[in-house]
């Protein structure tokens, strides 16, 4: 309506604003990036390097080193587990340390030879199948349809379902007290379904994505959010002034590292690495530099499931 | 009664040279609307017309301000123009994450119009060969192609075929828009006037020579802005990159949007991404539109193109 | 071929979902496109450009990036609608500036003398429009509001990416059992195929049965 001689064709653009903002956006800026809050690099465990691993009988493994570096497929937009600062490209969480000791452990240098490889959850199995990744880390849970396509290494780490509250919250303290309650979780998501099957005097808000969720949770807008604890303790790790994960795990998601079906061998050596980083403290100081944030401790890691390799 | 016509209401546009209300009307032609034709519809406004007119104008203008003011307020209300909202654009590396997704939209559109443009025209000889199972099969690759959702295409290469996202995307928007650039090309092969073709054969060419030299150069001039126009189609669509995840720009969009370091500013986002894809759209819109006023102002153009009715006339560019 | 019997009801399920979601647009796209080409021609300039901003901007607006700010932006409001409302909106909305454009391009084709015998009558321009022109208009524009909500029944496939119930999207649930991505695909073009038809189907009979000939 600016252009006072909108013509009639309908098509007169006004291209003046985007150009300006384009111009904007190129022209000037801060170095660098927001900081970021959450794990910080500078505080994150060393993993010692296992520079005599060989691992001759796995693909996946000889691929890997021909290549010289691993490819690992994570998630991107997963706080606390698997997240990309959009600016500085780097990621960090307790998926990726388990990524990094996993790769030191077969060898390979989690800072020069390994590279990251953003894969949603739609894609995991295609993305392992086809070879675009040689393992995949990224609150994967283990399961029967899933083990038809993939192989499973792990679990790394049992999730359950859980509620994430503000902090000055007072009557809302776990699964028995969601009467009435808004409860938001992603559309379409299984934590949403259980929700609606298993406790229907809550009242349910499904959104796009957790963030829309952890956004109205903070602004007063609904009164839980509700998913795997994991992605729960990862927001509270950004947030633990305002934020915080309460009451029981009213569900079980063992974690576990995709990788090619066929490549057992693989699979075993990862099983073998895990155990070694569990006893090692290893996994539970990756724990306490990224999901520990929140102020939730450490839980026991659990078993490694030998029964999933054959 | 058609000479009072004419008077289009005072802040209308003004409709260049017409003639006469009638035949502005009738003019308009093939999407584009006759300017002058709303003036059909109502009468030159007299006193309490245009007092009346000027009450709804008021009301329009009042109801439209209410509204953007009540978009505001939410805006304000909820914080969106605060200052920590929109640092993060301040800083060098998010506006190169952003520029980097724009360049992918960029690279997927420019890697689709070129292919789309280069399958279209081998699809267009196809329907335009003289060998029959060449024109049937190109008929039933263009139809099929056109009735399914680009989507559907796009899916199919990703999932099926499990190829990286970009060739995906690029795949599915050259075959959709392949296929509508060839029924353009050829309907613009065939507009051109039958005396050209046969002034060429009669010259001694080949049907090849014919095509390259006379027919396609014409037809090109003149589907030009239909061409650019399905080309702002595929710049649209290289935003369905989107859904399989490939790094294009509203994915750029959404990983700072749901950013916590950011303060997840989904609306100041919404804004920013919205602004610049939309006018980029517009832009190349805006281009098809000029391109196309400038063949219309042609001579050389007007003359082709009103040739077959002038039985007499051959001199092109003897009628204006 | 047992992907289709052994999921039928699944396919079932989304074809209906896209249908559904094709035919709750299209009445959205219609009403809002006619009130819109309404606007464009109306004798009062403000009128006019509030069709024209909406035609420019929405025809300039990938349809992807009008459901990413309609889920990204409402819920910053509180605003939680069910998804398959969310598509509608956003696929009706889209198609709107569509419609407008078609029903605009048919009024113009009405003759002038029809207007003009109108007012002579001493009808308002609501009148004119309402009674005259746009019924006479509604003949011309049979065939391009059909292709254009053939577009919109192709579009729809979006929606399924945002979590709404429809056909493409069967193919996920089809290749977590295990069948064959290709042979699934194979059936949802089908059912696209199918839609489509049957829209421009109805459309021949209504241009068959009103239509101007041309």
């Amino acid at each position: 309506m600016r252009t006072p001689t909108a013509s009639r064709t309908g098509a007169r653009p006004a291209r003046g604003p985007a150009l300006v903002l384009l111009l904007a956006l190129a022209a000037c800026g801060a170095p660098g990036s927001p900081p970021a809050r959450g794990p910080q690099p500078a505080r994150l465990p060393h993993y010692a390097v296992d520079r005599d691993f060989s691992l001759p009988s796995s693909p996946t493994w000889r691929a890997a080193r021909q290549r010289g570096h691993l490819v690992i497929g994570v998630k991107e937009d997963q706080p606390g587990m698997g997240e990309k600062n959009p600016a500085t490209g780097t990621y960090t969480g307790f998926d990726i340390e388990i990524a990094k000791m996993m790769a030191a452990s077969l060898g390979f240098d989690p800072h020069r030879q390994v590279e990251y490889k953003a894969i949603a959850s739609a894609n995991r199995e295609t993305s392992l199948q086809n070879g675009q990744v040689d393992y995949y880390v990224g609150t994967y849970t283990i399961n029967g349809g899933r083990r038809k396509l993939v192989g499973f290494a792990g679990p790394y780490y049992i999730a359950g379902q859980r509620l994430l509250v503000r902090t000055d919250e007072k009557h809302l303290k776990g699964p028995q007290d969601m009467a009435g309650k808004k409860i938001c979780s992603a559309v379409g998501s299984t934590p949403l379904q259980r929700i609606q099957s298993d406790y229907p005097r809550a009242r349910p808000v499904a959104y796009d994505s957790y963030a829309i969720c952890v956004d109205n949770l903070l602004n007063n807008q609904v009164d839980a959010v509700t998913t795997d604890d994991t992605i729960l303790l990862g927001y509270a790790a950004k947030d633990p002034a305002h934020l915080k994960v309460v009451g029981r795990a009213f569900s079980k998601e063992p974690y576990g590292i995709g990788v090619p079906r066929t490549d057992r061998a693989f699979a075993r050596a990862l099983d073998d690495a895990l155990t070694g980083r569990e006893r090692s403290g290893d996994w539970k100081r990756a724990y306490d530099a990224t999901l520990g944030l929140s102020g939730t401790p450490a839980p026991r890691p659990p078993r490694v499931d030998r029964s999933l390799t054959g | 009664m058609t000479t009072r016509s004419p008077a289009t209401p005072p802040s209308g546009p003004k409709p260049s040279g017409k003639p006469s209300g009638l035949a502005t009307l009738l003019r308009g032609r093939g999407g584009q609307p006759a300017p002058g034709a709303a003036s059909a519809l109502y009468d030159i406004p007299g006193p309490r017309a245009r007092a009346r007119h000027l009450v709804y104008g008021l009301l329009t203008t009042a109801a439209l301000a209410v509204l953007l003011a009540g978009v505001f307020y939410l805006l304000t209300d909820t914080g969106q123009f605060a200052h920590v909202k929109w640092r993060p654009f301040a800083y060098e590396g998010v506006q190169e994450l952003l520029l980097g997704g724009l360049g992918n939209t960029l690279k997927a559109f420019a890697m689709a119009a070129v292919l789309a443009l280069a399958l279209g025209a081998v699809l267009a000889a196809g329907r335009l060969s003289d060998h029959r199972p060449v024109r049937w099969v190109s008929t039933l690759l263009v139809e099929f192609f056109r009735a399914m959702p680009v989507l559907v295409m796009i899916f199919f290469v990703f999932v099926a075929l499990r190829v990286q996202a970009l060739p995906a995307l690029v795949t599915g928007l050259t075959l959709y828009n392949g296929s509508v650039l060839a029924e353009v090309f050829r309907s613009g092969v065939q507009s051109v006037d039958r005396g050209q073709r046969e002034a060429a054969y009669a010259l001694g060419m080949r049907k090849t020579q014919v095509m390259v030299h006379v027919l396609v150069p014409q037809a090109v001039r003149a589907m030009m802005p239909t061409i650019i126009s399905q080309l702002v189609v595929a710049l649209k669509d290289t935003s369905l990159g989107f859904l399989i995840t490939y790094e294009e720009f509203l994915h750029a969009g959404r990983l700072i949007a749901i950013n916590m370091d950011y303060t997840m500013p989904f609306i100041p986002v919404v804004i920013v991404v919205s602004a610049i894809y939309i006018g980029l759209c517009m832009l190349l819109s805006w281009f098809a539109n000029w391109v196309a006023r400038r063949e219309r102002g042609n001579l050389k153009n007007e003359a082709v193109a009103v040739a077959p009715a002038q039985a007499g006339s051959t001199m092109p560019g003897a009628r204006p | 071929m047992d992907v289709l019997t052994n999921n039928f009801s699944l396919y079932g399920e989304g074809f209906l979902g896209t249908v559904r979601l094709t035919v709750y647009s299209s009445l959205l796209a219609l009403a809002l496109g006619v009130v819109m080409a309404g606007f464009r021609v109306a004798p009062v300039a403000a009128l006019r450009a509030v069709g024209t901003t909406w035609v420019t901007v929405l025809r300039n607006t990938p349809l992807t990036l009008l459901f990413f700010a309609m889920l990204l932006g409402l819920p910053r409001f509180g605003v939680a609608l069910p998804f398959e409302l969310f598509a509608v909106l956003a696929l009706g909305c889209y198609t709107s500036a569509f419609i407008c454009e078609a029903v605009r391009s048919g009024i113009n084709t009405v003759p002038l003398g029809q207007g003009e015998a109108a007012r002579s009558l001493g009808m308002t321009f609501g009148q004119t429009l309402g009674t005259i022109v746009l019924p006479q208009a509604f003949r011309t524009v049979i065939a391009p509001i059909g292709s254009t909500l053939i577009a919109l029944a192709k579009n729809s496939a979006i929606a399924g990416s945002f979590s709404v119930v429809e056909l493409l999207s069967t193919y996920k649930t089809l290749s977590e059992n295990g069948y064959s991505v290709v042979w699934s695909f194979v059936w949802i073009a089908l059912g696209y195929l199918i839609l489509t038809l049957a829209i421009s189907g109805l459309f021949h009979l209504m241009e068959r049965r009103w239509g101007v000939a041309r």
